[in-house]
């Protein structure tokens, strides 16, 4: 390795980057846009969802309806009858219905078998879930206080007494924030590099470059340094942005979380450089770049979706999805601290994918001009 | 006019599709991807796993547990015999639940008096914690009936019966498919277009096409038509697949989906032509297309419910194609609409496809390099 011609070679590199406006607004502005953005749109707690209530006649327990008014999930619609709640659903007005018939305050005073009748739109089904489950939860409250005010303890055999660790209020801000640092970092990895060496094959500089002296394993560093520096400057910015803007709790050490990035930033940067030393083509170079890294740092990472949820073969495919295992050490590094087994096998794997990736690249790109 | 544009898009096809990686590219990985994708993306957990940790170890005890180790969503993974095992299960998430049953349970059961089990759930993933949280509520509560009914407990003055429509499984691949669909018809029109203004200032030949008979709007049209024809065909792939592959029912009507298709396709097509006149490079194009596409993906309700966003942001989403063609799909899949139904989203659409066609089209000839 030549001392010198790398630190010539990395100047041009950043150069290059400080001369071309759209590098720098990645570097930059894309994690903080991004995070910003993402950090307050993206949620799963529904909260003042539309619900229509169906509650003829004035002598229904006023308690019941009351808890819907009260609860911060629900903005309640009155409506007379069953016909017009109907047509809000279908609307899309309201995004379900309670329905209590005009016999209902009657039937429990009487301790027969009263039903409420729940309808909700089941199209977004992960919604309607967390929504059945809110109705449930007012049903429940106005149970117990009913039973209180006859002066019968709650006449239900058992109740889970749930205690949620790590996130009580079940803030989902807590995991999708730390999630969306990880997809943010696979994008500003693999879609600063996918280009760089495509585009000295393209323009034609790459011949230029292998007729200097230095070595191939010179030019893919200095294509490393610059990259991998703006990479870190993002990622400080996120977690900051994280623990102040976001006011995500931070419970594990800093010293981990930017070990642990390092090692991801690699890897990002590895693939990137891999796909553009392949493609040679900057409009392959970046549908490639699209489809193996965002897409999948999306959907197969366990940012949103469950991994243990999905069938066996896809749960196999997620081990080569590199932001699955940065999620992992991301979520929990956040949300519970710096647990040593959780951490350390995931660095582990991405180790073994930085080395392989980087490793590839190297063997991939000897001074050919094929 | 015409023989003009055919050339145009002639040509336009052979660039794209000249080169036989380019090819591949464009049809192998959004198929691929819908498969994978369609499994992988469900917010319906199964294979949970847990553990138990029971002190009481009587009868009624183990018909709660039963209830548990016979549900597909719950896997037990673990037994555990005292207090300290439960921390380290959860923290190096070996486990999602622990299910702790108190000494007393069965005692009390017999003796009328409320039995109490402990559930301490991994947090970290409060989505998976919710759902986790209303699949244990509703095995305690099934064994609740049955315990009530067999031990003559007093039933309760009222209960709940729950129906949901459209979706009455609340499969989440109902809801997600169609998404996908619409997701990666945006990812291939946005890559066929927004590479190829840019691809010919990077090479000069911008110019040179400017300096032809072509006026802006035969330039647009021509540069149009590829990635319109491929955004139909590989839509209509993907459709086939939602349909015949993943089995999500298609209740409402083809024509609306298709309009609400070709619209989608115009904006989509309006807005990468946009990117790819903005920028020099290709580069910047690909970049460009980055930009906008993600946060299209992300904040289009795709997977997290737009009305769960601030209000600001929710007027950003107001821009997203992708946000519109959404409720096209769910809509003709799902609930059954018609074309009557779907007016605004139509109209969303059709203002999005002219303003960026026209900003694309102006900056044509305004933007020098």
């Amino acid at each position: 390795m030549n001392r010198m011609a790398l630190r010539g070679l990395v100047r041009k590199e950043f150069l290059q980057i400080l001369r071309d406006p759209s590098a720098i607004a990645i570097a930059v502005v894309l994690p903080f846009v991004l995070l910003l953005l993402f950090g307050y749109g993206v949620s799963l707690n529904a909260r003042r969802v539309p619900l229509a209530l169906v509650a003829p006649s004035s002598s229904q327990p006023q308690e019941l309806l009351g808890g819907f008014y009260h609860s911060p999930y629900f903005v309640p619609h009155p409506y007379a009858t069953m016909r017009e709640a109907v047509r809000a659903l279908m609307r899309r007005r309201v995004d379900g219905i309670v329905w209590l018939r005009s016999d209902f305050g009657r039937r429990v005073l009487a301790q027969r078998d009263a039903g409420i009748g729940v309808f909700v739109n089941g199209v977004d089904a992960n919604n309607a879930g967390l929504l059945e489950a809110y109705i449930q939860g007012v049903w429940l409250g106005w149970l117990s206080h009913h039973a209180q005010a006859q002066g019968a303890a709650l006449t239900v055999p058992v109740t889970a007494e749930l205690r949620i660790w790590f996130n009580a209020a079940l803030r989902s801000r807590n995991y999708l924030v730390p999630g969306l640092i990880a997809i943010i970092m696979t994008l500003i990895g693999a879609l600063l590099t996918a280009q760089v060496v495509s585009r000295e094959w393209e323009r034609g500089t790459m011949e230029a470059l292998m007729a200097t002296p230095v070595s191939m394993g010179d030019i893919l560093l200095s294509k490393l340094i610059p990259y991998f520096v703006l990479g870190m400057a993002g990622m400080a910015l996120s977690v900051a942005m994280a623990v102040w803007l976001f006011t995500v709790p931070l419970r594990g050490s800093l010293l981990v979380l930017f070990s642990a990035s390092g090692l991801f930033l690699l890897v990002a940067l590895g693939m990137g450089l891999l796909i553009s030393t392949v493609s040679k083509n900057q409009f392959i170079s970046a549908t490639i770049a699209i489809v193996t890294t965002f897409l999948p740092a999306f959907i197969l990472s366990g940012f949103v979706f469950d991994l243990n949820s999905m069938p066996v073969p896809i749960r196999l495919l997620t081990h080569i999805v590199a932001a699955r295992y940065f999620v992992a050490i991301l979520q929990t590094v956040f949300g519970a601290g710096d647990v040593w087994p959780v951490v350390l096998a995931n660095a582990a794997a991405l180790g073994v994918m930085a080395v392989f990736f980087l490793g590839l690249t190297w063997r991939l790109s000897r001074k050919r001009l094929d | 006019m015409w023989p003009r544009i055919r050339a145009l898009a002639r040509k336009e096809f052979l660039a794209l599709l000249r080169d036989k990686v380019a090819r591949m590219t464009l049809i192998v990985p959004p198929l691929l991807q819908l498969i994978v994708f369609g499994y992988a993306a469900t917010f319906n957990i199964r294979h949970i796993p847990y553990a138990v940790y029971n002190q009481d170890g009587g009868e009624a005890s183990r018909q709660l547990l039963a209830r548990f180790q016979g549900s597909s969503v719950f896997r037990e993974v673990a037994v555990l015999t005292s207090d300290r095992q439960i921390a380290p299960m959860i923290d190096d998430k070996r486990v999602l639940l622990v299910v702790h049953v108190s000494p007393q349970f069965s005692r009390d059961l017999m003796a009328h008096r409320p039995g109490r089990v402990q559930v301490i759930i991994d947090g970290r993933n409060s989505n998976t914690a919710a759902l986790a949280s209303n699949y244990v509520n509703q095995v305690v509560e099934d064994f609740d009936t049955e315990w009530a009914a067999d031990h003559h407990w007093r039933s309760s003055p009222a209960r709940l019966v729950v129906r949901s429509w459209f979706n009455p499984d609340l499969l989440s691949s109902w809801f997600i498919v169609p998404g996908i669909v619409g997701l990666l018809t945006l990812v291939v029109t946005l890559l066929t277009t927004g590479l190829s203004v840019a691809r010919e200032r990077e090479s000069g030949t911008f110019d040179q096409l400017l300096v032809t008979p072509l006026n802006p709007v035969e330039i647009l049209i021509g540069k149009s038509i590829p990635g319109f024809v491929i955004g139909v065909v590989e839509a209509t792939l993907i459709l086939a697949a939602a349909v015949f592959w993943f089995d999500v029912p298609f209740m409402g009507s083809l024509m609306a989906l298709y309009l609400g298709l070709l619209l989608f396709l115009f904006s989509g097509i309006g807005i990468g032509l946009m990117i790819s006149s903005l920028s020099v490079t290709q580069q910047q194009g690909a970049l460009g297309v980055f930009l906008f596409m993600v946060p299209a993906v992300i904040l289009s309700g795709f997977a997290t419910p737009i009305a769960n966003m601030p209000l600001v942001v929710q007027y950003v989403t107001y821009l997203d194609p992708l946000r519109y063609f959404l409720v096209i799909l769910r809509g003709t899949f799902l609930e059954g609409d018609g074309a009557g139904v779907l007016g605004s989203q139509y109209a969303a659409l059709v203002v999005l496809a002219l303003a960026s066609m026209t900003v694309a089209a102006w900056l044509f000839r305004h933007r020098t390099v």
